[in-house]
């Protein structure tokens, strides 16, 4: 890591901190301070600069730097940012796609490493995803009884006789016709390849849903079918989200705790009520403020200026100092920890410390 | 505007046709609406609306098997329906400029900017090349690109999204345009990017006098942007009026439930007010009116006589016009 220095290291055991134990609900997701760092190798031709001394480095993205959360039994938590913040990475951690590269994912109290085959297979038929776009997540070859079929049977949920019975049973929770079982997934509108995505997740009978983007593809009144179908679910099944979206509207309508993510790193977590009614940090703020709605009606728009940095390369300190109103000679150096400011609201700002944002 | 003086664009019962041989697609079909000088419209719909189709044929860009079939489209009182390619070249990026959802369908990847730019310029006005690199260099500014002389020299994959988003406005507005016809060009950004184009658009239509059509999904845009709003369902306009009388009362079941889809409408946790079943395909639209499925107060009139266009004065020489047997009732105040 080039630009590490002594300001930038973050304890590990930050994790254990009370704030993020305040939690009612037993946690079903532990993650304690998971990156997620992708590593572009060195070509030939650069591994033979190297040799002649050009001094090459691997290029490494920070995609989740040292994020910590817990999602309790039950809870719904929206995970938002804008493109490149690392919040789809993060979901694919939890859903056990990529493996963390430091820190620990624990389901029900329990690593990966410390269950056994059984608790872990378990495990991860409990996590369950459902992606955004389902032309690219579903088979175009194959039926939508086979699509949404196939894993339970694998998996032993139901026999191979059962296996009609129990794609009618789940079609139906999601909204759509059994008859449909037989059609290929091109044959049907957005929103049903969608409503069919969801049904491929619940086959297995999860408990924990990561949904990614799940309703951006879909049109105004498509979408508020699909949220329904999503607060339903919650209710019959007693499932807990993690609902990952840009979209701020949709976010506060389904969520109980809302987190976001600037580069990589968890910039402010709260209740949705709280974060919605009282943004502390500044990206929060400027999120927020950028929403539009039916409300402000000939408004002038008041943007935040500059551009999201690559996450090749961030900037030091407080990765959002160069686009913050507030930034001062601590911010271009030290990065700011989450610290708690109310019952479970915590926010990684140097406004809120003490030294403020002084050198 | 004075109520003798022609507004800037004025479309009368235009129809776009898609003629293939499973059938004819009407796109858009008996669409009417005017837009002043300087001021926006929104013209909002969901997937398969026909609001894209509106805006590519007021700038004449519908290829086969699509094709203007009737109506009129007179810009500063000029017909612009029936034009030969050749005549409606000189017109579009001079007079009328459109602004796409992605950029890179106005953009050239293997050119750099400034031959773009330039070219634009030179097509349409005799101007020495220093000149045009000079108003080049004004219109990046304009859209907010930084050090915008360097930047001319760069190849569009050189730009990040929102920034190419910007090049392809600044193009548009190289010609000083008198309209802008602007499909989606937010709904791929994100969401700080997209205020930040929203705000230059929104400064550009009012210091340039500019008018703008703003097609696009997303109402909670529309209310914060434009002063008059169009909403599409299957090809027709379904409610016409200033924002504030369609987005605060409605009188067209589909307009209403749209707004109560949305998300920031709702308490949260409640359900929302979902519309039932999906948008029909052109192709095969039911009788009467095409909403009449999915409509909550539809009757057997609905299921079998498509409603005509009717009016409505709200004061102040602001008009509502809206399609629909059963209007939903105005709040009364």
């Amino acid at each position: 890591m080039s630009r590490s220095d002594a300001a930038n290291a973050v304890p590990g055991g930050d994790a254990g901190s009370p704030a993020l134990r305040a939690l009612t609900a037993a946690p079903i997701v532990q993650l304690e301070a998971v990156s997620k760092r992708f590593v572009k190798p060195l070509d030939a031709a650069a591994r033979i600069a190297n040799w002649l001394g050009a001094g090459q480095r691997e290029q490494v993205v920070h995609a989740v730097d040292e994020v910590s959360l817990e999602v309790g039994e039950g809870e719904v938590v929206g995970l938002v940012g804008e493109s490149g913040c690392g919040k789809s990475t993060l979901g694919r951690v939890v859903a056990g796609i990529h493996p963390p590269s430091a820190g620990r994912f624990r389901y029900r109290g329990k690593t990966f490493e410390e269950m056994n085959a059984a608790e872990r297979r378990q495990a991860t038929l409990e996590v369950q995803m459902i992606f955004q776009d389902p032309m690219s997540s579903l088979n175009p070859r194959l039926r939508v009884r086979d699509i949404v079929g196939e894993a339970p049977v694998y998996h032993g949920l139901a026999s191979k006789a059962e296996m009609g019975g129990h794609v009618a049973e789940v079609l139906e929770r999601v909204g759509l016709d059994p008859v449909f079982m037989q059609r290929y997934p091109h044959q049907f509108s957005g929103g049903q390849r969608a409503r069919i995505g969801i049904a491929r997740a619940l086959a297995v009978n999860p408990r924990f849903l990561v949904c990614d983007e799940s309703v951006a593809a879909l049109d105004v009144s498509i979408q508020a079918q699909v949220l329904n179908l999503f607060t339903k679910l919650r209710e019959q099944l007693k499932l807990t989200y993690l609902f990952i979206s840009h979209d701020l509207s949709v976010v506060r309508h389904l969520s109980d705790r809302v987190v976001i993510m600037y580069l990589g790193r968890m910039v402010e977590s709260a209740p949705a009520r709280v974060l919605f009614s009282q943004p502390n940090h500044p990206y929060s703020r400027a999120l927020l403020a950028n929403v539009s709605s039916l409300a402000s009606r000939h408004m002038r728009f008041a943007p935040l200026s500059g551009e999201i940095p690559s996450p090749l390369n961030p900037p030091s300190g407080c990765h959002f100092h160069p686009r913050c109103l507030h930034a001062g000679p601590r911010c271009r150096v030290e990065r700011p920890v989450l610290t708690e400011l109310g019952s479970g609201h915590l926010s990684a700002c140097h406004l809120n410390s003490p030294g403020g944002v002084g050198g | 505007m004075s109520a003798s003086s022609e507004p800037l664009l004025k479309v009368t019962d235009l129809a776009t046709h898609f003629i293939t041989r499973a059938g004819t697609v009407k796109a858009v079909d008996g669409v009417s609406f005017e837009v002043a000088r300087g001021e926006v419209l929104g013209l909002v719909g969901e997937s398969g609306s026909g609001k894209s189709v509106t805006g590519y044929s007021i700038l004449g860009l519908v290829d086969p098997p699509g094709q203007i079939v009737s109506g009129s489209i007179r810009l500063s009182g000029r017909e612009l329906a029936g034009l030969d390619d050749e005549a409606m070249r000189s017109i579009r990026g001079r007079e009328i400029a459109m602004i796409f959802q992605d950029p890179m369908m106005t953009l050239n990847p293997v050119l750099r900017i400034d031959t773009q730019m330039i070219e634009a310029i030179l097509a349409h006005e005799r101007v020495s090349e220093r000149a045009a690199r000079d108003r080049a260099v004004e219109a990046l500014q304009k859209v907010g690109i930084p050090s915008p002389r360097e930047r001319l020299e760069a190849y569009p994959h050189q730009f990040s999204g929102g920034m190419r988003q910007r090049v392809a406005i600044a193009i548009a507005l190289l010609n000083r345009p008198s309209l802008i016809v602007a499909d989606e060009p937010t709904t791929a950004l994100d969401v700080t990017i997209q205020s930040q184009i929203l705000a230059e658009m929104q400064a550009l239509c009012r210091d340039t006098g500019t008018a703008l059509i703003w097609i696009t999904h997303d109402l909670t845009v529309i209310a914060g942007l434009a002063q008059q709003v169009a909403v599409m369902y299957a090809g027709r306009i379904v409610e016409r009026a200033g924002v504030d009388a369609v987005l605060d009362a409605p009188r067209h079941p589909y307009t209403e439930g749209l707004l109560g889809s949305l998300p920031s409408a709702a308490t949260p946790g409640e359900p929302l007010r979902q519309i039932p079943g999906s948008t029909p395909s052109l192709g095969r639209l039911p009788p009467g009116c095409a909403f009449s499925p999915r409509c909550a107060y539809a009757t057997a009139q609905c299921r079998t006589e498509a409603p005509e266009v009717s009016g409505q004065t709200l004061g102040g020489g602001v008009e509502r016009q809206f399609r629909c047997h059963h209007p939903l009732q105005e709040p009364s105040r």
